[in-house]
């Protein structure tokens, strides 16, 4: 019996209990697309976090006190324990270190609305304190005025840039260079406004306002504030060799003795997608685990339904070894339904899995993504819970006694 | 040499602790194209003979040859072909036997056409030449305006054809029809058997289980079983004749 011939009789059959066949794939349906569902999302995230982190700057590296992104529980004691960076700190740190890079050290701070005469922003504003070293490395650039100068920062002055979605807010009428608007009832001077930058993961780059380190500080700092630090080096090639060299400073700096690990935290864009990638690592893995386990129970499922469909099938079995089918021929018919049955609710669960999976990409603004390697990976989980599971109810028909058979009603 | 020969066949049935000796040493010799009825009451082996004929059992011991194969002979060692293995005899059964049934043994679900076919695709052959050999199978038993009918759709006569007709598809050697007219009313019977006779004048061998005399007497041989053992063979008039 050739496989046409059987692929054939196991679609006839499938279609003769189509209620029962839609309900055992339903499982086979369910767990392929969570995990083609998960795949494909988390796809769609990694593609646009690699494109937006280069709005990072290739070239940029920062010192911080927590790590980008924490993973596991229990270590948080560890980062809160370790001593803040400071601006003495970031001055000491300027002053040793001669390479190739700017240093900028930053603050940032929201919760606070900012007020143009009756009108105000939300307090989701981000209000940041710089060094005027972060032109080099914020990767914004002004739209209209001016920088933060060293004298603002020396004099404390009571200056502020505002980024386009506080423009649009506050004076879209207006040109902003000039006017005065007032932050917990201090009043800023506006010296110039930013380039629209657009938006990162949905969230808007331009909903920030920035003003000198100096001022910030004495306006926002507690006994928490911890600066970040924004290097940026000139040249590509030398990244590494300032990266160490800033450390190798800093742990002086703060005393670090040579045994123990760095009490900061170094973040780039590849320790950033590394740490993105571990994460979505995680996921992946746990919809893994989940969706095998959904699997194996569909699996069941089918084992159920294929035995029961060989016991109202004992007659057939009969009369097929009767006219000459061989034990393999039944076994091949009997698996073949079975796998029939998964590959046709794999197939269903990567239609949807990838349908929704995109609909992550839709909802983001990003381009779709078709996760081809997952969907083979379903496929052969599939297939080897068909076969798995299949066997022994094949196996089963297989073996039956012709005679019996042909005598069961 | 004999088309069918079985000498000393025995079998045992091992009911729990009981053993039910269902043939105690049976010697039938059939030759091609002959005609025979076997005839007993329930539970005199008769049926237990037709399923060792059939290659759907094996003796417990004998020897049983079907055209020059040998089936089953245990003074041959196991080792060197004495015994056929589930394979082959399902390729014997596929080959060389044709099987009607009293209950007919359709597949419901698939045309007329399609059952007739179910050997053939057993057998390995094309689609093509399986299906014009099927359709000149139907044409033999009068069913060609029938074949695309499900069984369900068909009356007990023409479902015993449709039978009749892929028993005879593969060119079997031997018919074997275990009751065919017993879930038939009497009319359809006869027609039924004026086809199985008609398959006889064509050169088929025949072997018919039957409890009915007026049946058994369509046949030129009559076997009598009693209690596992063949009780009387003789010749019909018609055999006589």
């Amino acid at each position: 019996m050739n496989l046409h011939e059987v692929l054939m009789s196991s679609l006839d059959s499938i279609r003769q209990n189509k209620l029962r066949s839609f309900l055992t794939l339903l499982g086979v349906v369910i767990g392929m697309f969570s995990i083609i569902g998960v795949m494909t999302a988390i796809n769609v995230l990694q593609n646009s976090v690699e494109s937006n982190l280069n709005v990072l700057g290739t070239n940029t590296f920062f010192i911080q006190k927590y790590p980008a992104v924490q993973m596991g529980g229990g270590t948080h004691w560890k980062y809160r324990n370790r001593k803040n960076l400071t601006y003495a700190d970031y001055l000491q740190l300027k002053d040793r270190f001669s390479g190739p890079a700017t240093i900028t050290a930053e603050n940032w701070h929201s919760g606070d609305p900012i007020k143009f005469e009756d009108k105000q922003t939300k307090n989701s504003v981000g209000i940041q304190g710089v060094t005027p070293e972060w032109e080099f490395s914020s990767g914004y650039f002004l739209q209209s005025g001016r920088m933060i100068s060293r004298n603002d920062l020396e004099q404390m002055r009571n200056v502020i840039i505002l980024g386009q979605d506080v423009v649009d807010v506050l004076m879209p009428q207006y040109n902003p260079v000039g006017q005065t608007v007032t932050i917990r009832g201090v009043k800023f001077k506006v010296i110039g406004t930013l380039e629209r930058k657009g938006t990162i993961f949905g969230q808007s780059e331009d909903n920030v306002v920035i003003m000198p380190l100096t001022t910030h500080l004495k306006m926002f700092a507690s006994r928490w504030t911890s600066l970040g630090y924004a290097i940026a080096v000139m040249k590509m090639e030398q990244f590494d060799e300032v990266q160490d060299e800033i450390v190798f400073n800093l742990r002086l700096i703060r005393g670090v003795p040579l045994t123990e690990e760095n009490d900061f935290e170094v973040v780039s864009n590849t320790s950033l997608i590394d740490t993105f990638n571990q994460v979505t690592g995680a996921i992946k893995m746990a919809a893994l685990l989940i969706s095998s386990i959904a699997l194996v129970a569909a699996g069941i499922g089918i084992m159920n339904i294929m035995l029961v469909s060989v016991t109202e099938r004992t007659r057939e079995i009969g009369i097929r070894k009767s006219i000459g089918a061989r034990k393999r021929d039944i076994m091949n018919q009997f698996l073949l339904e079975a796998l029939v049955l998964t590959e046709l609710g794999a197939l269903i669960g990567i239609v949807l899995g990838i349908l929704a999976g995109n609909l992550v990409a839709v909802s983001m603004n990003v381009s779709g993504v078709f996760p081809i390697q997952w969907a083979i990976i379903g496929v052969i989980i599939c297939s080897v819970i068909g076969v798995v599971f299949g066997t022994y109810p094949a196996v089963k028909a297989a073996r039956l006694d012709p005679i019996e058979a042909l005598r069961y009603e | 040499m004999a088309l069918l020969e079985l000498k000393q066949v025995t079998k045992v049935y091992q009911v729990g602790a009981v053993a039910v000796h269902a043939l105690r040493g049976i010697d039938l010799m059939v030759e091609k194209n002959e005609y025979v009825s076997v005839m007993g009451p329930s539970g005199s082996g008769k049926s237990t003979l037709m399923n060792v004929i059939g290659c759907l059992d094996t003796p417990t011991s004998g020897t049983y040859i079907l055209d020059g194969k040998t089936v089953h002979d245990d003074r041959i060692e196991q080792s060197s072909n004495g015994k056929l293995s589930d394979d082959e005899l399902a390729f014997v059964r596929n080959q060389k036997i044709g099987f009607v049934f009293q209950t007919f043994n359709l597949l419901p679900r698939i045309t007329a056409l399609h059952n007739v076919e179910l050997p053939l695709i057993y057998a390995g052959i094309h689609k093509k030449d399986r299906i014009e050999m099927a359709k000149e199978a139907l044409r033999k038993v009068n069913l060609e305006d029938r074949m695309h009918h499900q069984p369900n759709e068909l009356s007990g006569g023409q479902r015993q054809r449709v039978a009749i007709a892929r028993a005879l598809v593969n060119n079997p050697s031997i018919i074997l029809a275990d009751e065919p007219t017993g879930n038939l009313d009497s009319k359809t019977s006869r027609e039924i058997m004026q086809l199985m006779d008609h398959l006889h004048d064509e050169g088929n061998t025949i072997i018919l289980v039957t409890h009915e005399t007026d049946i058994a007497k369509h046949a030129h041989r009559v076997v009598h079983f009693l209690d596992g053992l063949i009780a009387s063979d003789e010749l019909t008039p018609k055999g006589k004749g």
